[in-house]
């Protein structure tokens, strides 16, 4: 058996100035072991400049039911986006 | 294709009337081109079809490193090495990639690893054939990844999120490896002599049929094959992607200057396609079955890298619950 080694969620920074994005998992014994497993496994073709682990069980998700309590609510809220507003040509670009 | 003959469960598709309210919704979804991913509702068919194909995709990259292992210790150049060493480091990318794929339907890891090492889970028949020749690399790269991306190119589409992401990644780095195995063969071919010519041509009279047999048997009238289309796990028909297959490698064996070794092949112009022969399907079966020229030596090298390991899986979790147990002393 593989001894427990615990999963663990990779994310990657592509180039720098992007966030960190998530890539994939894997199985290792710990973080050290984790971020040279993912630098094998993610990495083979220069995809980034910096790695996060985070153990799969510490990650707490949305369920999918609650997708529309969490997010129908913005729906109503066209006001929220520029396109919104029609601004006067008189006025220029805005 | 490195899942072959998949069984969905299904004993015939069912229409949306006769769906219940969750699987009609499911399906709508599907239909809509939805992915669906691994916290959503899904029929128990459904993730018992995904998981047999994902973990035996998984295995078919894993045991596929196995032939092409063979000749890192003796490829001819230095750098032929260096792409060897990468492209058998790419089918062990492959393959933790599509673990962690089939790990979110609720399968663990040791389970699929136990189905593997004790022959209840298969692979693709195409890995029990022997590397004899530095032509046999050549052979694998041009056509089992070429047939492999004639496969995986539609499963980027597949409706399983984990899934077709898994694939994206797949296809980028899979071209590399159709090309290098062409690579090899356009040196031996254009720039060879007579005696590489030859080791090339018998290369090919071995590693054709087996080639064509990846696709898996025809399957138009398959209940099985019509489910996974309908829950869009598969797009295409076998017979459709061997026919491309075909189609796409004939002007290839001709710049190369080899014969393809089946007496039937000939364009149909009416057709605007190639006809071909049937390969040899009860050769398929045996294979599959375990009985083909090295299914044991492939899953007893299996299962001694994973007994020799253990040594080492246990020693880094201990010193992992150690350190964690140190710093919470501290």
């Amino acid at each position: 058996m593989t001894g427990d080694w615990p999963l663990w969620e990779v994310f990657i920074r592509g180039q720098h100035g992007l966030s960190h994005r998530h890539v994939g998992s894997l199985h290792a014994p710990d973080a050290a072991m984790a971020i040279n497993n993912a630098r094998d496994v993610y990495t083979r073709r220069k995809e980034g400049v910096s790695i996060w682990v985070v153990r799969a069980s510490d990650i707490a998700a949305s369920a999918p039911g609650d997708k529309g309590p969490l997010f129908d609510p913005s729906n109503s809220k066209v006001y929220r986006h520029p396109t919104f507003y029609d601004v006067p040509e008189e006025a220029g670009n805005m | 294709m490195y899942a072959q003959m998949v069984r969905s469960d299904a004993v015939r598709v069912r229409s949306l009337e006769e769906m219940d309210p969750r699987e009609r919704a499911f399906q709508e979804r599907i239909d809509d081109g939805q992915k669906i991913e691994p916290k959503d509702w899904m029929p128990e068919g459904y993730r018992r079809t995904l998981i047999r194909q994902i973990s035996q995709h998984a295995h078919s990259e894993i045991v596929g490193q196995l032939p092409e292992g063979n000749w890192i210790t003796r490829a001819p150049t230095l750098e032929r090495k260096a792409i060897l060493l990468a492209k058998v480091q790419d089918e062990a990318g492959h393959g933790l990639y599509l673990y962690c794929a089939a790990e979110t339907l609720g399968i663990s890891r040791d389970e699929m690893y136990d189905q593997l090492h004790t022959g209840r889970a298969k692979y693709s028949s195409i890995f029990n054939y022997p590397t004899l020749s530095w032509a046999d690399i050549g052979c694998i790269g041009w056509l089992v990844d070429g047939a492999a991306i004639m496969n995986q190119v539609p499963l980027q589409r597949c409706s399983y999120g984990p899934y077709a992401r898994a694939m994206v990644r797949i296809c980028k780095e899979e071209s590399f490896h159709q090309r290098q195995g062409y690579d090899i063969l356009v040196t031996m071919c254009r720039k060879g002599n007579d005696q590489q010519r030859a080791m090339v041509q018998n290369a090919l009279d071995r590693w054709w049929w087996p080639s064509l047999m990846m696709f898996g048997p025809p399957d138009a009238d398959s209940v099985h094959s019509a489910q996974s289309m309908a829950w869009r796990i598969k797009q295409n028909s076998n017979d459709e992607l061997r026919q491309k297959f075909v189609d796409e490698t004939v002007p290839q064996a001709k710049y190369l200057g080899l014969v393809i070794p089946d007496p039937e092949l000939a364009w149909n112009e009416e057709r605007g396609a190639h006809d071909f022969g049937e390969p040899d399907w009860n050769e398929f079966l045996a294979v599959l079955n375990g009985n083909g020229p090295c299914n044991r030596e492939r899953l007893g090298a299996r299962q001694a890298a994973w007994a020799d390991g253990a040594w080492y899986r246990e020693g880094l979790m201990a010193h992992a619950h150690k350190r964690a147990a140190g710093v919470a002393a501290e």
